[in-house]
């Protein structure tokens, strides 16, 4: 086969295991297996791991122990803090506000659509900058009217861009409008100090940050009562029923200490790899614009527009010379739409439709940098070359 | 060439004899790229949301065999293009009064030009498709293109419009194949689309009848004309003449003494020529926009074997080249439904030396430089 190398650029969507939470994670698949639930000695080893790895997410998360539920994914997450907020307030027998913005995940946006659609629910999207982030005196204005949740994202999926949580949270606050965060892209890269940041609830999710697929976080301020989602035993304080994933818990646990412990070391490391992707593609590739904020972004994160390549010839070229990436346009039935995001970033349909991403990790290297820029600049020519072949 | 270091780009329907020409060239170890046009259909038309060629169904099962195959499988947005080039020719041919054949037009300028060079453009060295046809040197050096082994599949009709260019960056795995052996391979190869039945219409229309396809994209083709007959006498009124096609006797709705059929097509003067059954017979046509595979203009005319639909066979005929990229035909016996816009293939034996789009019959009227000297292709 001709393509031999093969370069991973696509941390964003997901992360390797770190060998050290694997190793962290091995005894809760057959050593120790009881039900955390049950009275027995196995049962009460499984208990024991659970607890302490929600100390441990605790202490990077700078709140109790008792706010942390864990669940099956960062989706999971964001649906249990919105539907359950939007639950709660009709609970309490108040309109059900959602306030979010037009460049969520869809994990929120089409959890906000269906309250919208089922329970009548009003919704609102603040606009966004150039740069993708949430403009503060028109959320200020969405809050003043009223709220059952105000859900943002922390940093960008699309772009890489960082909302300032801090001052949107205290906006929320000030409007007595609960106030969740969208951290699953952040996780690893950000601080997660919840009190620094001010907000009642945040979604992580393992896979993010070099720890499993399939476990996720949503800390959730003490006394903030949400209705469960997922209802059936008395798991997570009645939070979320189901009995715990033990071993991807640990594991969750584990890869998120990690991260921070090391975080100086590899976010310099993400930040040097991608000013350095950055400014080759830049430099190489005509036309090319780097999309989301030029600093204040995500480390490993760099996203770009490339007008005129449309993405899924670009990815499959990429592909078919080894190297990962991705985009929010491209869809793998060769249908490819404007993203969402770039549309309401305010760039025109046929350009967001040319989205790239490219984010770096724990094995990145330069060599690779320099081998996927090479490859970026001869398929984009490719690319080029065949539509000036059909310009009719 | 070695073929672990020999990349083909195999574009897959999801269909057996696609996904039989993937295994067959993985199994002989050739690097294999899965690719597959995202082609457009008219989603504003009810029931026709997905182009029959590209549904999510089919596009899983493409998929599904490419992971099994172990190659890797891209989709590709063809939509913009195919719109632009074979609808709108079934659009324009319909309103100039012939009855076209968008698949030959598919061929020319999308699968073996837009979708060749996207391969190409992969450092592929090949494209393949799952074709019932075969490519064959030629010993004076070139390429031939031979109808498939298995003679109830042969495909080599929509293939005439290829060329030198193409041939040499083609293959058709499955075109050495009968058709039964096709089934038992991907039978083997655990392919459960084996048994699917293969459709007839028009890929980009859905579930819709042409008619109503034209009914809403061109609404002018809709026009009620006369029905005349060949000496001029109006008989009544038609609704539209996309609506019709040469030879059809049915739905006329007009009572004569005998049995009438539609003749031609003047778009004109919106008019619907009909006639008995005697007039309708031709034993000559001309061709035009017509393709000699080998790239050159045969010296003289020749006799040959010529299929003027898909679906007919092979006539004795007698072939003329003509100035401009035209030819004529002369066939031994008169043919019944000669129809403008469909295909007029050349061949002899096995081997496929082009064709041509059938012109009106007001183009016949040529005058004609005697080319006798009888010209043999020989493999």
């Amino acid at each position: 086969m001709k393509a031999k190398r093969e370069v991973y650029l696509d941390y964003s969507a997901s992360t390797p295991v770190d060998p050290r939470v694997m190793d962290a994670m091995m005894p809760y698949f057959g050593e120790v297996y009881g039900n955390s639930t049950s009275s027995h000695h196995q049962g009460r080893r499984g208990e024991s791991a659970v607890e302490e790895a929600r100390e441990r997410v605790a202490r990077i998360l700078n709140c109790q122990p008792a706010e942390v539920v864990f669940t099956s994914c960062g989706s999971e997450s964001d649906n249990l803090a919105i539907r359950g907020a939007a639950w709660r307030a009709r609970r309490q027998g108040k309109a059900a506000r959602l306030i979010t913005s037009p460049v969520e995940h869809s994990a929120v946006i089409n959890t906000v659509r269906q309250l919208g659609e089922l329970m009548d629910c009003e919704t609102v999207a603040v606009p966004v900058d150039r740069q993708g982030r949430v403009k503060a005196d028109r959320f200020a204005a969405a809050c003043r009217g009223g709220a059952a949740i105000a859900s943002i994202i922390y940093a960008n999926n699309e772009v890489g861009s960082i909302n300032d949580l801090a001052l949107l949270a205290a906006i929320a606050r000030e409007h007595e409008v609960l106030f969740h965060a969208d951290a699953v892209q952040a996780g690893g890269q950000l601080t997660l100090d919840v009190e620094a940041l001010g907000v009642d609830m945040l979604s992580l999710s393992a896979h993010k940050f070099y720890g499993p697929k399939g476990v996720g976080v949503l800390y959730l301020r003490d006394g903030i009562d949400l209705p469960s989602i997922m209802t059936g035993g008395g798991h997570e304080g009645g939070r979320r029923a189901g009995t715990h994933n033990t071993a991807f818990i640990v594991g969750l646990a584990k890869a998120l200490e990690l991260a921070y412990a090391e975080a100086s070391e590899r976010l310099a490391r993400f930040r040097h790899l991608r000013v350095k992707l950055v400014d080759g593609l830049l430099s190489r590739v005509a036309g090319a614009e780097l999309t989301g904020h030029p600093e204040n972004r995500l480390p490993s994160h760099a996203s770009f527009v490339l007008p005129g390549i449309d993405a899924n010839a670009l990815l499959m070229h990429l592909d078919m010379n080894g190297i990962a990436a991705s985009s929010g346009s491209a869809c793998k039935t060769g249908n490819p739409e404007p993203s969402d995001a770039l549309l309401a970033l305010g760039y025109a349909p046929d350009v967001a439709k040319c989205g790239l991403r490219l984010s770096v990790g724990s094995a990145t290297t330069e060599a690779e940098i320099d081998y996927a820029l090479d490859v970026l600049v001869a398929a984009v020519d490719k690319i080029r070359g065949l539509k000036r072949e059909f310009a009719t | 060439m070695n073929a672990g270091e020999t990349r083909v780009v195999v574009a897959m329907s999801g269909g057996v004899d696609s996904s039989v020409a993937a295994a067959l060239l993985a199994r002989e170890g050739y690097d294999v790229v899965g690719m597959m046009m995202r082609l457009w259909s008219d989603e504003a038309l009810g029931g026709a949301e997905h182009n029959r060629c590209c549904t999510p169904d089919q596009m899983r099962i493409a998929r599904s065999v490419a992971d099994k195959l172990g190659i890797p499988f891209y989709a590709l947005d063809s939509k913009g293009v195919f719109r632009d080039i074979v609808v709108e020719y079934f659009i324009d041919q319909h309103r100039a009064g012939y009855t076209p054949n968008p698949c030959l037009e598919c061929n020319r300028k999308i699968r073996f030009d837009w979708l060749l060079r996207q391969a190409l453009a992969l450092d592929a060295d090949y494209l393949a498709t799952g074709h019932y046809a075969r490519v064959a040197r030629r010993r004076q050096g070139g390429w031939l293109l031979k109808k498939g082994l298995d003679p109830g599949k042969d495909q080599s009709y929509v293939l005439s419009v290829m060329g030198q260019d193409q041939l040499k960056r083609t293959l058709f795995p499955v075109g050495d194949y009968p058709k039964s052996e096709v089934r038992r391979f991907a039978r083997e190869l655990g392919l459960d689309a084996a048994n699917r039945k293969d459709s007839q219409d028009l890929c980009f229309l859905g579930n819709n009848d042409y008619r109503e396809f034209l009914r809403a994209h061109a609404p002018d083709l809709m026009t009620p004309g006369p029905i005349v007959t060949s000496a001029g006498e109006v008989l009544g009124e038609h609704r539209g003449l996309s609506n019709y096609t040469i030879g059809q006797r049915k739905g006329l709705g007009i009572s004569y003494s005998e049995p009438l059929y539609v003749l031609a097509l003047n778009p004109i003067r919106n008019a619907l020529v009909v006639g008995k059954r005697d007039e309708l017979g031709r034993d000559r046509l001309v061709a035009e926009r017509f393709n000699w595979v080998s790239g050159a203009l045969p010296a003289g005319s020749f006799r040959a074997e010529v299929k003027i639909r898909y679906r007919a066979q092979p006539q004795k005929a007698l072939v003329q080249p003509l100035e401009g990229s035209r030819v004529r035909v002369e066939f031994d016996a008169p043919q019944r439904d000669i129809t403008p816009g469909q295909a007029a293939v050349v061949y002899q034996g096995e081997i496929c030396l082009g064709g041509g789009v059938i012109a009106k019959f007001d183009d016949e009227q040529e005058s004609l430089e005697p080319k006798d000297q009888a010209v043999q292709f020989i493999a």
